[in-house]
């Protein structure tokens, strides 16, 4: 699982000093979403740096996992803006509100990949198979570099030797790591991750972690719907809470998790220093 | 069965049973093509075309097999359409197939997880490309034993061709009825052929099945 430290990482660990001008990678201004009279995001402002990672924490109906949605249009956002690299979100640049056709969604889909609370992954092929299908799909790789390259990205999340196995044969952990091997083949910009061991075993929680962590050690730029706090401390360099539609409480883990004055924040917190304190 | 019957008739019998076989697979192949194309159509978002389409299936549906089998051999000719028998009768077939096959497909459709589908769109997949290699396999999981119920139930149906003249099995078999008056025996082997027919046509779904589910054939398959 272990990545090869190269020395594009060893600099890429130092990312979160304040560099000179870090380059945005997705830009949210003033995003809101409605579904009828139920508002779920109201006014969100967000900005998420190259090789940056942002936690978004939060009670559930909180929106974060909508919010995540809307960065890769799965989700379509009513009102404000979303930016992934300087190009607008599921609309026209120049027309305003004229949604993308689906070729230019994809086209912009190309540059951002998704991890799934469940996975996701089509039961119907194998795990290189399911890792090398978009390689031929989208990237019009031909089968056999496309096998090569899946096999690459399988044993990158150390699951070499599970190339031939269908997901049915796969711990949920492994077919997460799987999935994120599908995703990471494509070589995103930017990587979303929805609640990505929210269906795990708890000890099979620490196998997908690890291959995230290796990830943002990498300079992935990673936006993580999570609930696990200790994830978001150690490796998120900044982190949202989000609270009813809202960004309650926006900053680097130290600071929300530590000195944030919020009480819904607070509440939250406490539930889960009771639920580990045993 | 008189022996002398058989050597008679055999040649006939076993003509009427390839025709029968021909309807039966031509018209399947009709039916599912327009059935899946159907199913397609259903999607888009356009009501006039959703109204046409769901009035064809209530009306092959709502319908005898027979009486469309009359419109569409004896009627047809009134609107140009003049058809041999049995062409007339693996469309008909394929007619009468496509609505029960639509609606199967349609069922298949939406059990197709959202999630799988998802995950296409997200990593730039084109619809095409969902549809064959995500959404079509999902569905052959979920179908193939109403889509094999529904093929069992063509083979008998076939025989409702036979009122047209096409010359399958059940039109030889009353033929030779008519001429040797030895009806108790041929309808009873008639009753038995059909039976292993459909017996075949289901032991080839089970197969099938196992087939397209293989990959979810597991004994500590606890979850998925």
């Amino acid at each position: 699982m272990a990545i090869t430290e190269s020395p594009a990482a060893a600099t890429a660990t130092q990312r979160s000093a304040p560099a000179a001008e870090p380059t945005p990678m997705v830009t949210i201004r003033g995003v809101s979403k409605a579904y009828g009279p139920n508002v779920v995001l109201r006014d969100i402002d967000l900005t998420v740096n190259k090789s940056e990672v942002v936690c978004l924490i939060g009670p559930s109906g909180s929106g974060k996992s909508t919010l995540l949605r809307c960065i890769n249009f799965l989700e379509v956002y009513d009102r404000g803006e979303i930016r992934i690299e300087g190009q607008l979100v599921g609309y026209s640049d120049t027309t305003p509100r004229r949604r993308l056709s689906n070729a230019q969604l994809r086209g912009l889909r190309r540059n951002v990949g998704m991890v799934f609370q469940q996975f996701n992954l089509w039961p119907h092929m194998t795990a290189l198979e399911n890792v090398a299908e978009a390689l031929v799909q989208v990237r019009g790789m031909d089968k056999g570099a496309a096998a090569d390259r899946a096999r690459q990205m399988l044993a990158r999340v150390g699951l070499a030797d599970k190339a031939d196995s269908y997901p049915s044969r796969l711990s949920g952990g492994q077919q997460q790591r799987v999935a994120i091997a599908r995703v990471i083949a494509m070589e995103p910009h930017l990587m979303l991750f929805d609640e990505p061991t929210s269906a795990l075993d708890p000890e099979l929680v620490g196998e997908v972690l690890q291959v995230m962590r290796d990830l943002a050690a990498d300079g992935m730029t990673m936006v993580v719907v999570t609930h696990e706090m200790g994830f978001a401390a150690n490796v998120a360099d900044r982190v949202a809470f989000l609270d009813r539609g809202r960004i309650a409480a926006f900053g680097p883990p130290r600071e929300v998790f530590h000195e944030s004055p919020d009480p819904r924040l607070t509440q939250f917190l406490q539930t889960y220093h009771e639920r580990n304190s045993f | 069965m008189d022996s002398n019957l058989l050597v008679q008739y055999g040649p006939a019998l076993l003509r009427g049973f390839g025709v029968t076989i021909l309807c039966w697979a031509a018209g399947c192949a009709i039916g599912m093509a327009l059935g899946f194309v159907i199913m397609l159509l259903r999607q888009i978002e356009v009501k006039p075309l959703r109204w046409l389409l769901r009035a064809y299936i209530e009306v092959i549906r709502g319908t005898p097999f027979l009486i469309q089998l009359f419109l569409l051999y004896s009627g047809g000719p009134a609107i140009g359409l003049r058809l041999e028998a049995t062409t007339a009768g693996i469309l008909g077939l394929g007619i009468y197939g496509s609505a029960y096959f639509a609606e199967i497909f349609r069922a298949g459709f939406q059990a197709v997880p959202k999630g799988q589908v998802e995950a296409a769109h997200s990593l730039g997949m084109p619809y095409g490309g969902i549809l064959r290699r995500v959404i079509l396999p999902a569905m052959l999981v979920s179908t193939v034993p109403a889509l094999v119920n529904m093929m069992a139930i063509l083979t008998k149906e076939t025989v409702v061709l036979s009122i047209i003249t096409v010359p399958e099995l059940m039109y030889e078999m009353q033929t030779m009825a008519a001429e040797t008056f030895a009806s108790f025996e041929t309808i009873l082997g008639m009753a038995l052929f059909y039976w292993l027919l459909v017996e075949a046509v289901s032991r080839l779904g089970r197969r099938m099945e196992a087939r397209v589910t293989r990959f979810l054939s597991h004994p500590s398959n606890a979850r998925a």
